[in-house]
């Protein structure tokens, strides 16, 4: 490994902005992804920022079961984020469906859409167990070279 | 001014060399001063690089119907721009500059924000529109009183010339203008209560939301460099003296950079977004009136002789 590669791979592991996308769950996770970039929790001290555009983002933080009307968003989503890139399901709903599970309203779980890189189980997961399902992310994250992943084709830009 | 001096300029102070690593040092200032304020700990200082270093190892996706080239180009723009107004400020007593570099330094320091526009319309979003028209909007605002405040100096100092101008006017002169162009750095950084071009909470990013990789690293760079050239602005124009020696000219020009944005950072940690008309009728009201009353004060001498 050369020296640039290095000091990328130290940059990846001490930067990950996320994006984070609702698609369709109780907002249950999102309160509790909310409290770790408060004072009790401040992931900004481990580099980790919350981005606004998928384009600013390296790990894509799903929650809810993925419904019939976010599908699209989803997708389009995905692949605005720029490679190399990392989804972590945050929460019972991407990994099962959970309570949604057999509703003719839902096309997930999240892993028929995306390829899924972390599962964050819980209903909702303590922000403890998101910021170690980030962590995991972002070693998974490092070690990706960049265009590495190239799924979700076709989708809108 | 000779070739080599412009190339150390350029490239070695106040150019690229001492540029870019304040202008991380900057950033992260900021960000680390803000997050103390709401009781966080906040990044480690070596944040904003590896930020840039991440950033230019991605591989940008590129939007559909858009100019790839002035995509590319705008943030690069920016960032060369806003080096070019660095090499220009008159740090040491030695530094003479040429005639007519004051009309250069306020047109290379406005270059950053007309690309910023540029780039909210040519990426065809909705936000970078919003946001590139907040822009807009704001420039016309600030650059009145800055423009009055600027000319006001350089009357008082009855020349064009950089270095006339940071030794020559008068306390009473030097004192509003030099406020005033204090006034217009929230806006022209778009830092809180005038983080309206770029409110994150509103629009995501403004101008800069579709870019992504190594433009957004230069929109990132280009950012701190412009906290680098107005603060450095400022201490030039504010500073009535040099000592002479160049190492305590450059201690004064970094130290009292540092000390305004730390006075910035409070600010910004302190305050809530205001909306485009409040921060356009502060500026027209109170900035323009201070600055109106810099140039009154730089014209007294003038209109007494003519009286006379």
């Amino acid at each position: 490994m050369g020296l640039v590669q290095k000091l990328v791979r130290i940059a990846r592991l001490r930067s990950p902005w996320l994006f984070h996308l609702n698609t369709g769950g109780c907002n249950g996770c999102d309160i509790e992804f909310s409290a770790c970039l408060t004072p009790r929790y401040d992931v900004e001290q481990a580099g980790i920022l919350l981005a606004g555009s998928p384009r600013h983002a390296d790990i894509l933080c799903v929650t809810g079961p993925v419904t019939r009307n976010t599908r699209a968003a989803l997708e389009a989503v995905y692949a605005q984020i720029p490679d190399p890139k990392v989804v972590v399901a945050l929460g019972n709903c991407p990994a099962t469906c959970d309570v949604f599970a057999g509703s003719p309203a839902i096309e997930g779980p999240l892993g028929r859409v995306l390829p899924v890189d972390v599962y964050v189980p819980g209903c909702p997961p303590r922000p403890n167990d998101l910021i170690r399902g980030v962590a995991q992310a972002v070693a998974i994250l490092a070690d990706q070279r960049t265009g590495a992943t190239s799924t979700a084709k076709g989708a809108k830009s | 001014m000779s070739w080599e001096k412009v190339l150390l300029a350029l490239f070695i102070f106040p150019g690229i060399l001492y540029a870019v690593p304040v202008a991380w040092l900057m950033l992260w200032m900021e960000r680390k001063l803000r997050a103390r304020m709401q009781g966080r700990i906040g990044p480690p200082f070596y944040q904003p690089f590896f930020d840039f270093v991440k950033l230019m190892a991605k591989k940008p996706v590129l939007r559909t119907r858009t100019d790839v080239l002035l995509m590319a180009g705008l943030p690069l723009l920016a960032v060369s721009a806003a080096i070019v107004s660095l090499a220009l400020l008159p740090v040491f007593s030695g530094s003479r500059g040429f005639a007519g570099d004051l009309v250069l330094l306020v047109a290379f320091i406005e270059v950053p924000s007309l690309c910023a526009v540029l780039a909210g319309f040519a990426s065809r979003s909705i936000f970078g529109q919003v946001g590139a028209t907040r822009e807009a909007v704001l420039s016309i605002t600030y650059n009145l009183p800055f423009l009055t405040a600027v000319v006001a100096l350089a009357y008082s100092a009855q020349s064009l010339q950089l270095a006339d101008i940071a030794a020559s006017p008068a306390i009473w002169v030097r004192a509003p203008a030099v406020v005033t162009i204090l006034l217009c750095l929230p806006v022209k950084l778009r830092i809180n209560p005038f983080s309206v071009s770029n409110a994150e909470q509103e629009i995501y990013s403004g101008p800069a939301t579709e870019f992504g990789g190594s433009q957004l690293a230069m929109w990132e760079l280009a950012h701190g460099l412009e906290w680098v050239v107005l603060t450095g602005l400022v201490v030039c124009l504010g500073l009535p003296f040099r000592t002479g020696a160049p190492v305590f000219d450059f201690a004064m020009f970094a130290g009292f950079s540092l000390v305004l944005v730390v006075l910035l950072s409070f600010l910004a940690a302190g305050t809530a977004r205001l909306k485009v008309a409040q921060a356009a009728r502060f500026y027209w009201r109170w900035g323009m009136s201070l600055a109106m009353a810099a140039l009154i004060l730089a014209m007294l001498p003038g209109i007494e002789r003519l009286v006379r």
